[in-house]
């Protein structure tokens, strides 16, 4: 969605100080709408985090977070993911500063740590479910399936748009129109590590130690 | 205060008399027109907490025309005296804001609130649906399940159910507790007052008291499938000498409630005519909330969680 | 190969969806013969349904409210007159599966394809207009938001046609709405057509808190924002905190019913409290998304049509906001009949009538911007009027309602429905036709008939006091609401009145039609050449009606709050001759082709059809995709270029 951009405006005429100027630049109006969607994208997520903290202990006579959750393995999944957050900070500078190559090396270790991730993640559930605790099971793991999930579909879409976006700077380089996509993703990538220490604390930190 | 202030508090409210003295005659006339109309439901209350409710109400209703009968009347006064082909009218096309008119505006409704919460934090207290009924009497307990779509009543004392017919003894407090064994639904009986939903897996509380003998109808409010239009039963309250007397007919006639019957009743079926039991476990509450009436295996699945195939087969 | 579609979800042997079915399916085909015939399908490709002008997508948001309102009302008669007959013994002409569907679809409806629609039409066609600025801050994403929208609309009208719709009432309570309770498609159709048109609501008013936040013409300063801007920018921040609850609820019984996970099951832990929790977090601020952009309707009218400015302006402003943030604290009272203790009751209760206050100081201050005004009792004006009314009986059953042991009583009674469709009817429809009345000339050039239009403001009123005052009483009585038959015979007359008001109603809707009818006819002699025909207050009267694509030549430049009045005051109307280039955004197909994507998909997931999901996904992919690869979305217009057609434009007095 946030290719979607607005129209380009030219410098805002002169006005005397002291007055509003204006509409803003669109590279504003883009980030700013962006940040808006990942409010709402938080928001959603809150709604889930809500759903997680009525039902965690609604196990059914299954099992809870202590019997699945390898705090091990999670350490390792969140500090990719942390890493992947810094690493694409790294290429944003890059791009800031026109050295394209050094954009794509940092942009494709973002890649390959947020796959990394991923790996962890599915490797978790896939973990899970052979042991019998599916979704399905109970309302817990319902929920955790479900919040958990939730943001690595979200990490999934993100590693797609890279890749995406990778294609675009290869074929046009780091024009304007870019630039924005560019910086909309950095806004993303790095509200999914929020959400994920969010996950990460609620989840699995309060829900191992029951 | 400014100067604008003193011109504009000279000038007249605009106010018809003769729409005042309409008005005046014309609220007790639709009043009387609704009484004598029908008294039924929550206007007519045959208990304790139907009475406090209901005048809870009125009062509630009376606080708040208070302000809104003025404030109806100055905005048709207002339209029609400024309207733009009345020569007398004084104009004052700028006058846009008044320090003193905006701290009327807040406060008027701000103290009709705070007089409301309170009367609100009081009664949703005082007339808390758990509250046990002050009376010397002790209270009667009744289970009241939600099925598709009827309504069972279990009198755990007494040992006997009743399906769609409720029989409470007058003047005695009756102490609900409330499940349903299948959707949500909602219990209510206008004349005795507050409803309460009945929820799967869940308890929940209600205390009523009848004054006097009579029929009241009861009904689902909450809509719960096809059946739900007919889910009405009728109350009635005997005298407390009456209701021995009720108990030990039940019980010297009818079925038994056990599971096979229990099972049977869990069917969806709509417009049923009352039937009575002449004994139900007493237990039979409990064990619908825990959900374990109709499959008693997952009252031994317990706590422990044996990975995978048991599991898997459970899920 | 078509999952459970099969040729029994065609209502073969019920005569009245049949019936109902091919009667739309035959207008549906003579629209689509006739605009064929004539050759019409270019034009509205270019300039409709690829449009990325805020006021042509305005337009056709409120094009789709007004027809769904038709099929909104149409079951609303259904259900009057189902009630009006079936009493006593008697089963009325629908049974209940037929009459359980059609309430649902009703409040459905009603609140996502009539009010929502509505209030994004008027807010896409006025707030940038009131800015002074060209367009939203994203208008590809503005079409994809309507489109969205549309595709929602026609999802749920499907369930006419092919299958059924939901039977559980328009908030879908699990775990009536659970598998186990509702295995046919009548809940999937319900989650996916609300699925896809919450995702344009989202994308709507993300668009449009950007662009009242971002986008304003110079020297628009917060405080000069006209007060539709605030309670437009109000509601859409609603929009954005409360939508996305909606989506997570509606994904978590999506996915109860279609992998059988447990959140509001009764088995397996399940909580279905969580379920009605979860929707009233979402329900209550929509109450407020809706009825926020109708009080900024009526101040402006009250202010254009007092010829005052509105009175209170940084109280209404204050009032606005306070309502946005007080309403999602106040949610539990949607079920204070749960058992929850009181100090959570009385909590809730309190709350709740805490928002009378900045209601009651708005009322205030439309009522005191009339005092030493020179009112001009237009259409709008009497909607206005009579929503003020209206709505103060309204608001205070629903104080009423907000006591937690009167709620005991009429809880899901028919006096909650009457409270509900007071303060919806008299406060969000009216607003809406108001605004209708008021804006049209802005859209179109030509104003409607004041005479049909005052007419239907008349039926509409009287038509709802009939209505819904019987509601109130047998409410009072102990009539629950759904029901599909009653017991009672002495509820009788009442019912009767009340079928009497929605008739009563039908007129008013009939004159609507006969004033937009009489008024295309006679618009030679109602063309409004000034841009300007209620010597209005605020920017959108500035330009001309209608306003160029470009909205504004040259942009305006704000010193006060009603910045047009103050430049009529001091002389300064004329326009600028355009100096500078501007640019303009391209119509693109982006928003028509993912809706029908979006459409396909939803119908797939609704019948398990799961390579059409598949396949369509892909499709949405691939539209997004090219969509996020181009670059030139704007035409420049130059300055040279721009001052030819203004003039000609002037001169003609027929913009271009």
């Amino acid at each position: 969605m946030t290719a979607v951009t607005a129209e380009d405006r030219g410098p805002a005429p002169p006005i005397p100080a002291g007055k509003e100027d204006g509409p803003a630049s669109t590279r504003t109006v883009v980030a700013y709408g962006f940040w808006i969607f990942l409010l709402s994208d938080i928001i959603m997520f809150s709604g889930l985090f809500a759903a997680y903290a009525v039902l965690w202990q609604h196990t059914a006579g299954g099992p809870g977070g202590p019997e699945l959750f390898d705090l091990r393995n999670v350490f390792i999944e969140t500090a990719c993911l942390l890493l992947s957050s810094y690493t694409c900070g790294l290429g944003a500078l890059s791009a800031e500063h026109r050295r394209i190559g050094r954009f794509f090396v940092f942009e494709a270790m973002t890649f390959v740590l947020g796959a990394a991730f991923l790996f962890i993640e599915i490797s978790e559930f896939a973990g899970m479910v052979a042991k019998g605790a599916g979704p399905s099971h109970s309302a817990f793991l319902s929920a955790f399936f479900t919040l958990v999930g939730t943001h690595g579909a979200h990490v999934t879409s993100g590693l797609l748009w890279l890749i995406y976006l990778l294609a675009q700077v290869a074929a046009k380089g780091l024009r304007p129109a870019v630039m924005r996509r560019l910086l909309c993703f950095s806004l993303f990538w790095h509200a999914l590590d929020i959400i994920w220490v969010g996950v990460f604390t609620i989840v699995y930190l309060i829900g191992a130690g029951r | 205060m400014n100067s604008g202030t003193a011109s504009r508090s000279a000038r007249q409210k605009p106010r018809d008399p003769r729409g005042w003295r309409v008005f005046h005659g014309l609220v007790p006339a639709i009043a009387l027109l609704l009484a004598s109309c029908r008294q039924a439901g929550i206007t007519d209350p045959r208990g304790p907490v139907a009475s406090a409710e209901w005048l809870l109400m009125i009062n509630a209703t009376e606080i708040m025309l208070v302000v809104v009968v003025p404030v109806i009347l100055a905005i048709l006064g207002f339209a029609w005296w400024f309207r733009s082909s009345n020569d007398r009218a004084d104009r004052d096309p700028h006058w846009a804001y008044e320090g003193s008119v905006e701290f009327v505006t807040w406060s008027i409704p701000a103290l009709v609130v705070i007089l409301l919460g309170g009367v609100t934090w009081l009664s949703a207290h005082q007339l808390d649906p758990r509250a046990p009924l002050a009376s010397n009497v002790k209270p009667l307990q009744i289970d009241v399940v939600s099925l598709d779509w009827k309504w069972l009543f279990i009198y755990p004392d007494q040992r006997v159910a009743t399906v769609n017919e409720l029989i409470i003894p007058a003047g005695t407090p009756v102490s609900f507790q409330l499940t349903s064994a299948t959707v949500m639904n909602s219990f209510f009986v206008p004349q005795l007052g507050s409803q309460i939903y009945a929820m799967t897996g869940m308890t929940t509380h209600l205390n009523l008291l009848a004054d006097k003998p009579g029929d009241y109808p009861g009904l689902a409010t909450n809509f719960n499938g096809d059946g739900f239009s007919d889910m009405r039963f009728v109350v009635t309250a005997v005298a407390a000498g009456d209701f021995d007397g009720w108990v030990a007919k039940v019980r010297s006639a009818g079925g038994a409630l056990d599971d096979p019957a229990y099972g049977q009743l869990t069917k969806p079926s709509s417009a049923v005519p009352p039937v009575t039991y002449r004994s139900v476990d007493p237990n039979l509450f409990e064990r619908i909330v825990d959900q374990t009436a109709l499959n008693p295996d997952k009252a031994r699945a317990g706590n422990a969680w044996c990975p995978p195939a048991t599991a898997a087969a459970g899920g | 190969m078509l999952g459970r579609l099969t040729l029994a979800a065609i209502p073969f042997n019920e005569p009245i969806p049949l019936i109902t079915s091919l009667v739309v399916i035959l207008i549906v085909l003579a629209v689509l013969g006739t605009v064929t015939v004539k050759g019409w399908w270019p034009y509205l490709w270019r300039e409709w349904i690829t449009s990325v002008d805020h006021k042509r997508i305005g337009v056709m948001y409120v094009f789709l409210g007004l027809i769904m309102l038709l099929r909104g009302f149409a079951d609303a008669i259904m259900m009057r007159t189902q009630q009006a007959i079936a009493i006593g013994g008697a089963q009325g002409y629908l049974p209940p599966d037929h009459y359980d569907q059609i309430f649902s679809a009703h409040g459905t409806i009603m609140i996502f394809f009539v009010a929502m629609p509505l209030i994004f039409g008027m807010m896409n066609f006025v707030v940038p207009l009131q800015l002074g600025v060209r367009d939203v801050a994203f208008p590809a994403l503005n079409s994809v938001a309507f489109w969205l929208t549309a595709s929602g609309a026609l999802l749920i009208n499907l369930s006419l046609f092919v299958g059924n719709f939901a039977r559980t009432g328009w908030w879908n309570y699990p775990p009536l709405s659970e598998l186990a309770f509702s295995p046919d498609v009548g809940v999937d159709y319900y989650l996916w057509s609300l699925q896809v048109s919450g995702v344009g609501t989202l994308l709507g008013g993300i668009n449009m808190v950007t662009t009242i936040l971002k986008l304003r013409c110079p020297g628009m300063s917060y405080f000069r924002m006209p007060v539709f801007c605030w309670t437009s920018l109000a509601a859409s921040m609603l929009i954005v905190a409360a939508f996305p609850i909606l989506t997570a609820t509606f994904v978590m019984l999506l996915l109860d019913r279609y992998v059988g996970m447990h959140f509001f099951t009764i088995d397996a832990g399940g909580n279905q409290m969580m379920y009605v929790n979860l929707f009233w977090i979402w329900g209550h601020p929509e109450v407020y998304i809706l009825i926020l952009p109708a009080f900024g309707v009526y101040s402006e009218v009250v202010a254009t049509f007092s010829s005052k400015p509105i009175f209170g302006y940084r109280s209404m402003v204050l009032a606005t906001l306070a309502i946005c943030i007080l309403s999602f604290m106040v949610w539990l009272h949607h079920f204070f009949t749960m058992g929850a203790g009181a100090d959570v009751n009385a909590f809730f209760g309190i709350m709740s009538s805490i928002i009378a206050v900045p209601t009651g100081v708005k009322v205030f201050n439309w009522l005191f911007t009339m005092y030493g005004g020179s009112i001009r009792f237009t259409t709008p004006v009497l909607f206005t009027l009579g929503f003020m009314v209206t709505f103060v009986i309204g608001g205070m059953t629903g104080v009423l309602l907000a006591v937690p042991p009167v709620d005991f009583v009429v809880h899901n009674t028919v006096f909650l429905v009457a409270h509900f469709h007071n303060v919806i009817i008299g406060g969000v429809v009216f607003g809406m036709f108001a605004a209708y009345n008021y804006w049209f000339p802005k859209a179109f050039g030509f104003t409607l008939h004041d005479g049909w239009g005052k007419a239907s403001f008349w039926c509409w009123l009287i038509g709802f006091y009939l209505a819904f005052v019987p509601l109130y009483v047998l409410g009072l009585w102990g009539m629950a609401r759904r029901l599909q038959h009653v017991d009672d015979p002495s509820w009788r007359p009442m019912l009767l009145v009340a079928e009497l008001g929605a008739f009563v109603i039908f007129a008013g809707i009939l004159c609507q039609v006969a004033q937009l009818y009489v008024s295309i006819r006679t618009r030679e002699q109602r063309r409004d050449l000034t841009g300007d025909p209620w010597d209005g207050r605020t920017l959108e009267w500035a330009t001309s009606s209608p306003p160029p694509p470009y909205n504004f030549a040259v942009m305006p430049e704000v010193e006060t709050l009603d910045a047009f009045a103050e430049m009529k005051r001091t002389g300064q109307t004329a326009a600028p001759r355009p100096q500078e280039a501007i640019e303009l955004p391209r119509n693109v197909p982006v928003g028509i082709v993912t809706a029908f994507f979006a459409t396909f998909a939803g119908f797939g997931a609704i019948w398990h059809i799961w390579w059409l999901v598949i396949l369509t996904l892909i499709g949405v992919g691939i539209t997004a995709s090219a969509f996020g690869w181009s670059e030139h979305r704007e035409d420049e217009i130059s300055a040279d270029e721009l001052a030819r057609r203004e003039d000609a434009r002037l001169s003609t007095g027929n913009p271009a």
